[in-house]
């Protein structure tokens, strides 16, 4: 588990010095924080969070292509190692051609987080948390938190069941959630900024020896809890990633800070 | 490589043994638990095995690579769902490895998949089983390796949390640490496995069917299916060996909830190496083998016939889908087992038993179409319905249906011939073949006309009425002829 700690290190390093003007956000939903309890906590462990802003789509391959094109160092063939596996971006036809394996408006998969987490930097916003992330996503078209609801899970959970189609679909194809953002169950898995701080191990029967605040066991659904096996089923897909990972159903959106926009 | 210093007492032993039985030829004689070599194990898809190689004389280094499908197949007939492989089928590919040999595994995640997925062979001395070395993303492969040191034959599967779900989507498979003599020879070898499977709609519901974490929790299980699927083994996919061969199966449970209990219609198993490990017990008619547990068994053939395999929690085999068709060829031996040779008629009360003329038997007459169907419903639930079902539906593959039937609908006659001399061979029913015996009932004429006017009227079939006289007419004639196929 010693890769845990690397992106941890990195991402203070990175985000400290982030000072960016940001621009008037379009295409983008205003979402009002608030606090909710994620699988692995108590009932004391409330998550809280503040408002801020997020994509309504994830990022798509035309978004993309015209950031590679202008920072060429995150070109296919340009990116260092380090930040990106040799998966990246290979379903491009080339550097700056996307070529008809993909479509210009699905959303761009094979990314890394340090491309994803970049890009969103280039565009003066940042990737959302991990606790945003899982805010928006217990909202269903009318609830802001729909987790009651067994047929929401069962929803879900039949697209995590199956494989993904050959070709990704475009964005946007999927209802409109109660914060007006689409995608977020359906279409990809997405990158979230710190992706692995609740861990799964390879050998997830054994995770109710370790930490249970940063550990999401076995034992966290020893429970009939059935509200939360979607979401338990994400973070087992988080922790199995390393930060240069690139995934064909993996992809990402942005996040920005309401206040500072406003 | 210290591979000798795993094993000096083991080779001691080896040695001890050989002192004793030292006219005797044993193959482990000159056998050397040194590296000797490489290769890339052989994998086989259930029902088959791999062959062994009893000739060599070395531990091997087995490189295995076993790729991570999920993909949507039929679980029954008409009826989808979304499995996660080992190697494309459920249960996973066949591994078969020496006690002794060195396996580097390799685990490769399909790209197209969503999930991470990992193993954990039951087979592997270390944390996890192996669990804690091979979580991989979609997209990638992990690479461990272990040494087989215990023999015997394990269960391997994921455990990604949610353990269950990945186990309930077909995430199984079996692999055979051979013990160094190796295991006797035998003429044929299958791979069978049992699981367990929870839908959203009940069994038999069609279209794709989503997991039911909800049934799962609660061991509520819509299909238990011998090899990933009602139909896995019966009918065509039977698996087949001829009079006089010794048959071993090496059968598997996956679970993820349910222990079976395992039996073969028609057969006592000569050997079981109870939960696959060394203690032999003989002459045992069901055995049981644990969730995440497995056996081997073995037995001769003697006589010729369909063996059919079942969970003998017997629902689950004429319900749930728990039966698989072992087919014998070969000529008959009737002092192991005659056939029938006598049906006659039994009164307590009468001393001998006698044959009786049918008219003696009849009692008051049933009269009116409505009062037939009622009276036909009585008998047909009493004796078609344990094979055809109570909504004449049959069993995929064994038991052909009667609701809706093309074959009952397009000849009555015929179909009263069958209730009365039994039919025996291969038949064609709305499509599916079918192959296996119906025995003649001993029903009086009026409880046979009034048993098909019921099916006749019921489960969308053509209606109608059948008389007595029919039935008769159809008594003094031949036995009815399978079809055309073959």
């Amino acid at each position: 588990m010693g890769y845990l700690k690397r992106p941890l290190i990195f991402m203070l390093v990175i985000w400290l010095p982030m000072e960016v003007s940001y621009a008037q956000p379009t295409g983008m939903s205003a979402i009002t924080g608030g606090s909710y309890v994620p699988f692995y906590g108590s009932d004391t462990a409330v998550v809280t969070v503040d408002n801020f802003l997020i994509d309504q789509y994830p990022v798509t391959n035309e978004e993309f292509l015209e950031f590679v094109k202008k920072y060429p160092s995150w070109q296919r063939s340009q990116v260092k190692r380090l930040f990106a596996e040799e998966a990246y971006l290979t379903v491009w036809e080339s550097d700056t051609v996307l070529g008809n394996a993909v479509l210009p408006q699905a959303p761009v998969t094979y990314v890394s987080w340090f491309a994803a987490k970049h890009y969103c930097q280039c565009q003066g916003k940042r990737l959302p948390t991990m606790e945003e992330w899982e805010f928006l996503a217990i909202a269903d078209k009318q609830r802001s938190d729909a987790r009651e609801d067994a047929t929401f899970h069962q929803a879900i959970l039949q697209w995590y069941e199956q494989p993904a189609p050959k070709v990704l679909p475009e964005v946007g194809n999927t209802e409109k959630n109660y914060w007006g953002v689409y995608d977020l169950h359906g279409l990809v898995w997405e990158w979230v900024l710190n992706f692995n701080s609740v861990m799964i191990t390879g050998e997830s029967r054994n995770d109710t020896a370790l930490d249970r605040n940063l550990y999401c066991a076995g034992g966290a659904l020893a429970s009939t809890d059935l509200m939360n096996y979607a979401a338990f089923m994400r973070f087992a897909f988080r922790s199995s990633l390393k930060a240069s990972y690139t995934l064909k159903n993996l992809g990402f959106r942005c996040a920005g800070v309401k206040d500072k926009e406003l | 490589m210290n591979t000798k210093t795993h094993y000096p007492t083991r080779i001691l032993s080896v040695f001890l043994i050989l002192l004793i039985l030292a006219c005797q030829e044993n193959k482990t004689q000159n056998y050397s638990f040194e590296i000797g070599g490489t290769r890339d194990a052989t994998l086989t898809a259930p029902p088959h095995v791999p062959t062994t190689d009893l000739n060599r004389t070395h531990a091997l280094k087995q490189t295995v690579h076993l790729e991570i499908i999920e993909h949507v197949r039929e679980i029954a007939e008409g009826v989808d769902y979304t499995f996660w492989t080992f190697g494309g089928t459920v249960p996973g590919s066949f591994i078969r490895v020496r006690e002794g040999d060195q396996v580097e595994f390799h685990l490769m995640n399909h790209p197209d998949n969503k999930m991470p997925h990992n193993i954990d062979l039951h087979a592997v001395n270390g944390p996890g089983g192996g669990a804690t070395s091979s979580f991989t993303a979609p997209g990638h492969e992990t690479v461990f390796s272990f040494k087989a040191l215990n023999p015997g034959l394990y269960v391997y599967h994921c455990a990604v949390a949610p353990v269950g779900m990945h186990i309930a989507n077909g995430m199984y498979g079996l692999i055979l640490v051979e013990p160094v003599e190796g295991l006797p020879p035998v003429d044929k070898e299958y791979y069978i496995m049992q699981g367990d499977f929870y839908t959203k709609g009940d069994h038999g519901d069609r279209g794709l069917q989503p997991f039911d974490m909800r049934k799962a929790m609660e061991e509520d299980a819509d299909y238990v299916v011998f090899n990933g699927s009602v139909s896995a083994l019966t009918g065509d996919n039977a698996i087949t060996a001829e009079v006089g061969e010794t048959v071993r199966l090496y059968v598997g449970n996956g679970g993820p909830n349910l222990v079976s209990s395992f039996h073969v219609i028609g057969e006592i198993f000569d050997k079981v190496h109870i939960e696959g490990g060394d203690a032999i017990n003989e002459n045992v008619q069901t055995t049981l083998i644990p969730a995440g547990g497995a056996t081997i068994v073995e037995f001769k053939v003697d006589v010729p016939g369909t063996f059919i395999l079942v969970d003998h929690s017997i629902f689950r085999a004429f319900n749930k889908g728990a039966l698989a068709m072992l087919k014998v060829g070969g000529t008959e031996d009737t002092t192991i087992y005659s056939g029938q040779q006598d049906d006659r008629i039994y009164l307590p009360e009468g001393g001998t038993p006698q044959e009786l003329p049918q008219s003696e038997v009849l009692k008051e007459p049933i009269v009116g179409l409505q009062a037939k169907i009622e009276a036909g419903k009585v008998v047909y639930t009493r004796v078609c319905q344990a094979c055809h079902q109570a909504e004449g539906q049959g069993i995929p593959g064994a038991f052909p249906p009667l609701a809706n039937s093309d074959y009952l609908n397009s000849d009555v006659d015929r179909a009263i011939a069958v209730v009365i001399h039994g039919l025996s061979g291969p038949i064609e029913v709305n499509g599916e073949r079918y192959d296996a015996v119906m025995p003649k009932l001993d029903l009086s004429d009026e409880e046979i006309a009034n048993t098909i006017t019921y099916v006749l009227n019921s489960w969308g079939n053509s209606g109608g009425e059948v008389t007595e006289e029919q039935v008769l007419a159809q008594r003094d004639k031949e036995s009815p002829q399978t079809s055309s196929i073959h």
